[in-house]
């Protein structure tokens, strides 16, 4: 018993400094912002109590709230598919003895280490080439080109990262696994769907709340990328919450309360997705 | 408790103390600027250097960065020791931020305003006291246009700048131009018409600001704060104007989208175009771009024409968007010694030489005297419109009232939709008035 009355008396001294780390830098700060998601003011310091009027209005005002709500969606089920598949292939042919694997992970590790708003004006560029080419038209001409424009940035940004975690969940696959199933006469998918992916179920867990997380709050890559154009049409939640904080007169707390909205929106789904991957998985 | 325990005990106090006097600075109070121009933030460091020198005063400015005021301000007025001397943009700004904005009545720094009506009152209050007074229009190339009229062949009537006063002047030229660009060396008229998110100010706000202003007058609008509703009732002006820019332009329309105003003017400095429609502070822009074959003698501004009755009087838009406000919330001493500086930096011999060889600002005081302009060539255009004989400027009343930056940005990329053929100008026009009212009503 010596060890865990170590633990209850060192305790309290090494939890503080991240205790108070974590009340200074996240629970004052959500305190406040929940309180003035009920108060109409500009500066933190001069609000004014005004109840369940900013929340009201984030929905009824106009149908912007609404539209970034669903384009966010869509763009995040969308991502994080793609994302996912595409990192778990590349994880895998990066598993198999083949020549240059190391170089190759982390080339396709790289793009990770760019930030999101390089990225964004870096893919406008390079989207608006190609589009001036063939159809001589640009990103803001059809949300469709925004929407499928960001899916493309995000998911070179990001892939190569969760393959990184795929890889380190590959290669903790025992191998008297996959050769016992080889010698059942299981074949290459068979060994994949019944062994491979049941076994590193947890690092599947992991990579789609990473995914569905970032994806949900995108905002770096949309501000760079499409800005909105057209017409709101590509804004997604979190530039959206932004707007209405800034280019909105007297509307710092209606943007407070759809970011408040946003935050149980996306607490939600989060918190659905893990309990629901978890169950997938299984002691290895 | 052990040694041991006391060691890391104080050890871990020392940090959070050292974390706490982190997050409050130094305690004193003090003359705390807040810019809003990044383009000068040197020359305030400069004059603030200057000023301590001289007076034993300490001046602290912090620069926002270019887009991010309102931002920087919201958070900087919250703290222990806020700016005191913050800029507002107008009327809206005013509406904003009126519950920290001193009354500066009393103040020798608004006693040298030369037009009163300049300032941002309310009441019997002076709340925001302008600093600069800019002015824009369509920025020509002399030597361009100067070929043009030398050519034998020209279809157009006018055969000096001077002669185009009027949209149907200008429409002639600028189409015959166009038709003769190959001859003339450039790729077009006008520079892009930038209309990306964020780099289409210069329509859904400058451009706008003149039929706005327009409707206006016409209809008596008090302009001292958003009227909730509008007619837009001389859309199809700005769209005649609009439309030449579009139709005689470097650049094909479908690429608009991804233009910027930096593109613009390094088109113009790079004498591939005639025309663009800017202000005098686009100058350091096109004379910092690498190959300009701009002359500075040879730039000017012609008005923004648009066939209004009338228009040969027209001048091109003069006005500010700058104000100094001081902050209400600071001592009474603070706020004293906060118009002290900025009296100094517009009064005083040294202040002023900073004011028009450093800052580059037309001031509007009293202080200054015609001797005392900037040297830049755009600058010295706008003080000649203003001063020009039987010329009306247009001020920017209108566009200081536009109900939101929301609303800018949705006329501009209703701009730019227009622009790629996807919405018609009578559709354009509708949502500038349907959505003035909402956004009017939502700011109340």
């Amino acid at each position: 018993m010596r060890v865990s009355k170590y633990i209850s008396k060192w305790f309290p001294l090494f939890a503080l400094p991240t205790l108070a780390a974590f009340i200074l830098a996240f629970v004052i700060p959500f305190g406040m912002g929940l309180y003035l998601s009920f108060t109409k003011f500009q500066t933190v310091d001069n609000a004014q109590w005004v109840g369940l009027q900013n929340y009201v209005l984030a929905f009824t005002e106009n149908s912007d709230f609404i539209n970034a709500l669903w384009f966010t969606v869509r763009f995040t089920v969308v991502s994080v598919v793609s994302v996912n598949i595409c990192a778990y292939g590349l994880a895998l042919l990066l598993t198999q003895a083949l020549k240059g694997t190391n170089v190759f992970r982390a080339i396709f590790f790289l793009p990770n280490l760019i930030g999101g708003i390089v990225l964004g004006y870096v893919w406008q560029l390079l989207i608006n080439g190609v589009l001036q080419k063939i159809a001589s038209q640009d990103l803001t001409y059809n949300s469709a080109y925004g929407f499928w424009g960001l899916v493309i940035v995000v998911n070179w940004q990001m892939i190569g990262y969760m393959m990184i975690i795929y890889i380190a969940a590959i290669q903790n696959v025992p191998g008297e696994v996959q050769e016992a199933a080889g010698i059942d006469g299981a074949s290459f998918f068979s060994k994949l769907i019944h062994v491979t992916i049941p076994m590193t179920a947890s690092a599947v867990t992991i990579c789609t709340f990473l995914t569905l997380a970032n994806c949900l709050k995108l905002f770096d890559q949309n501000l760079a990328l499409t800005g909105g154009a057209p017409q709101n049409q590509t804004e997604g939640l979190a530039l959206n919450i932004f707007r209405t904080y800034y280019n909105i007169r007297n509307h710092q707390g209606v943007g407070q309360a759809k970011a408040v909205v946003f935050f149980v929106f996306v607490a939600t789904i989060a918190f659905f997705q893990l309990r629901f991957t978890r169950s997938k998985e299984v002691d290895g | 408790m052990t040694i041991k325990t006391r060691i890391v005990g104080a050890g871990i106090a020392l940090a959070l103390a050292l974390s706490a006097a982190g997050c409050g600075g130094s305690g004193e109070e003090q003359v705390y600027f807040l810019n809003f121009k990044p383009e000068v933030a040197e020359v305030y460091d400069k004059i603030v250097a200057a000023y301590e020198e001289e007076t034993g005063v300490k001046v602290k400015v912090v620069t926002a960065a270019s887009g991010t005021y309102e931002q920087t301000l919201s958070s900087e007025i919250a703290k222990r020791n806020p700016p005191t001397i913050f800029q507002i943009n107008g009327p809206v700004g005013y509406g904003s931020w009126s519950d920290y904005t001193a009354d500066m009545k009393d103040s020798d720094f608004y006693a040298a305003l030369s037009d009163k009506s300049l300032a941002v009152t309310s009441g019997d209050g002076v709340y925001g006291v302008p600093y600069v007074v800019e002015g824009y229009g369509i920025i020509y190339n002399k030597a361009i246009m100067d070929k043009y009229f030398a050519m034998p062949n020209k279809a157009a009537a006018a055969n000096s700048i001077d002669d185009i006063n009027s949209f149907a002047h200008l429409k002639a030229v600028v189409e015959d131009m166009q038709a003769k660009k190959a001859d003339l060396g450039i790729n077009g008229v006008f520079s892009a018409t930038s209309l990306s998110p964020g780099e289409d100010w210069r329509w859904q706000t400058h451009l706008a600001n003149v039929p706005f202003s327009y409707e206006f007058t016409a209809n008596g609008t008090d302009v001292s704060g958003t009227p909730a509703e509008v007619t837009f009732q001389y859309g199809d002006n700005m769209q005649q104007l609009f439309d030449l820019y579009l139709n005689n332009s470097t650049t094909e329309k479908g690429q608009l989208g991804s233009k910027t105003v930096d593109d613009s003017m390094s088109e113009f400095a790079l004498g591939q175009s005639a025309m663009v429609q800017n202000g005098n502070w686009g100058w350091n822009q096109v004379a910092g771009v690498q190959g300009n074959t701009v002359q500075a003698e040879n730039v000017g501004f012609l008005p923004l024409y648009m066939g209004m009755a009338g228009e040969e009087t027209q001048g091109i838009c003069i006005g500010t968007e700058n104000y100094f406000s001081i902050n209400a919330k600071v001592s009474p001493e603070l706020q004293q010694q906060s118009l002290d500086f900025l009296y100094w930096l517009f009064s005083s011999e040294k202040g002023k030489q900073f004011v028009t060889e450093d800052l580059k600002f037309i001031a509007p005081f009293t202080t200054f005297t015609d001797a005392d302009q900037p040297n830049d060539p755009l600058a010295q255009s706008v003080s000649a419109w203003m001063n020009k004989p039987g010329v009306t400027s247009v001020s920017w009343d209108a566009m200081k009232i536009f109900p939101s930056q929301q609303w800018k940005d949705g006329f501009g990329a209703n701009l730019l939709s227009y622009a790629q053929g996807s919405m018609e100008w009578s559709a354009v026009s509708e949502d500038a008035v349907t959505s003035w009212k909402a956004q009017a009503e939502a700011a109340g």
